[in-house]
């Protein structure tokens, strides 16, 4: 283990696009934190809970590109059978599980002043707690199966049709209720001025930069994972 | 799956014991619910079935596209469910009193078990390869089959308070695009989830 554990340390010390990577998030992260407290104006009718707003939509938007980013890699996966494209599938869930949580917990805490209540069946908050739950079992799923090739199948099998059916729960979410205000079309909710366009625009970017960074360590972990085994039955083999 | 559903039924008739115009709308919901959960254990089984005694080995090695074998289970998976809401339909019309019995529910009852069995006979042939085997499914399935059953619960509702199907067709639609996405994707995918 302790070998083992050194050499993927070692590796890690030479991995300089991930490293700048990181120190390029952190410094992405820190600006738009520093963007929405000090250059975001405060809003009108509001208040200063509407700065919630910058990472939620941020945040929600993470996650919902993860799970595309795992569409795509798992129909990669099906069509090559490659397991770098079921590593990415399965880090971007992971990922994208922590960032929709993210929305959806920022959103009630929003919605708690706003709306007057912590939950409501809106269909931007139900789509992801849909996500959520999708998703979740999508975890549950690769934990409960035996092989590693049947994991990787069973997963991308489920990672597709679990993405088909997002678009449609939202439709059937929407023409069931809906009073999320429209921010983007500018309808009524939300007057949204320059600096506004800004400080969001840097959010997004920001945790878009977050999340290629964690999808990369995420990806060299599961890598240093497979090393590992692989090590252990090679030491295993030779006793 | 028979027994299981009608005794829901009855479970949800005596807990929630409504009468009027409460059982009217309450009764879309029950009748869906029922059809759900007595279907995953219908599609549980009809797969574990094949799987204890090598039968689908048998399947796959028949010189026919592993599509035919989803098609095969799938359409016997809808006609279990079929028979099943048969029964359920009079006895909740006689249980909350409504007319569950006219051609629009009937149109979107197919639709609706249409999709649920198909997308269901796919995540159940990976279920009972999992160490949950029937604890499995119903977490694959409900949150993937959430489209339909809004979309079929909406529906059926509306027809009850007297909607014909041609005000019902922003749902109906609705079913019928899940049904051919699921059903497309399904055929698509089945292969490799039988894959040895």
């Amino acid at each position: 283990m302790g070998k083992v554990g050194g050499g993927v340390m070692r590796k890690a010390g030479r991995d300089v696009w991930g490293l700048a990577l990181v120190g390029l998030s952190g410094v992405a992260v820190f600006t738009a934190l520093g963007m929405v407290f000090l250059y975001a104006p405060r809003e009108a009718t509001m208040g200063d809970v509407q700065r919630i707003f910058y990472f939620h939509v941020a945040s929600a938007w993470v996650g919902f590109f993860a799970f595309c980013v795992t569409f795509v890699a798992s129909v990669a996966y099906l069509a090559r059978g490659a397991r770098r494209w079921d590593m990415l599938a399965l880090s971007s869930v992971e990922i994208g599980l922590a960032f929709i949580a993210m929305a959806v917990i920022s959103g009630s805490l929003w919605a708690r002043p706003v709306w007057g209540t912590y939950w409501t069946w809106e269909p931007r908050l139900t789509i992801s707690a849909v996500q959520l739950l999708i998703y979740a079992a999508y975890g549950m799923l690769r934990a409960s199966v035996e092989s590693a090739e049947q994991k990787a199948r069973f997963a991308a099998v489920y990672g597709i049709v679990a993405f088909v059916t997002v678009p449609l729960s939202w439709f059937a979410i929407r023409w069931w209720r809906t009073i999320h205000p429209d921010v983007l079309t500018g309808g009524p909710g939300m007057a949204i001025t320059p600096p506004m366009v800004h400080t969001l625009l840097a959010a997004l970017a920001a945790f878009t930069l977050l999340y290629a960074t964690l999808l990369r360590q995420r990806v060299r972990l599961e890598r240093a994972a497979d090393t590992l085994a692989r090590l252990r039955l090679q030491v295993a083999s030779e006793e | 799956m028979l027994i299981f559903a009608v005794l829901a039924l009855l479970v949800f008739s005596l807990a929630l014991d409504l009468g009027g115009t409460v059982a009217r709308t309450a009764t879309p919901g029950v009748l869906w619910t029922t059809v759900a959960f007595s279907g995953t254990l219908g599609l549980s089984r009809s797969l574990a079935r094949e799987q204890r005694n090598g039968c689908i080995d048998g399947l796959l090695l028949a010189p026919v596209d592993r599509s035919a074998i989803f098609f095969g289970k799938a359409i016997g998976n809808v006609l279990f469910m079929g028979v099943v809401e048969i029964v359920l339909l009079p006895l909740a019309s006689a249980l909350f009193n409504v007319s569950l019995l006219q051609g629009g529910v009937l149109v979107v009852l197919a639709l609706g078990t249409l999709g649920y069995a198909a997308v269901g006979t796919l995540l159940a042939a990976m279920a009972v390869n999992t160490r949950a085997q029937e604890v499995m499914l119903p977490i694959l399935l409900l949150p993937l089959a959430i489209p339909a059953l809004i979309a079929a619960v909406q529906a059926t509702g509306a027809l009850l308070e007297g909607g014909t199907l041609a005000q019902v067709g922003g749902w109906v639609r609705l079913l019928v695009v899940y049904d051919l996405l699921i059903v497309a994707v399904a055929m698509l995918t089945f292969g490799y989830v039988v894959e040895e």
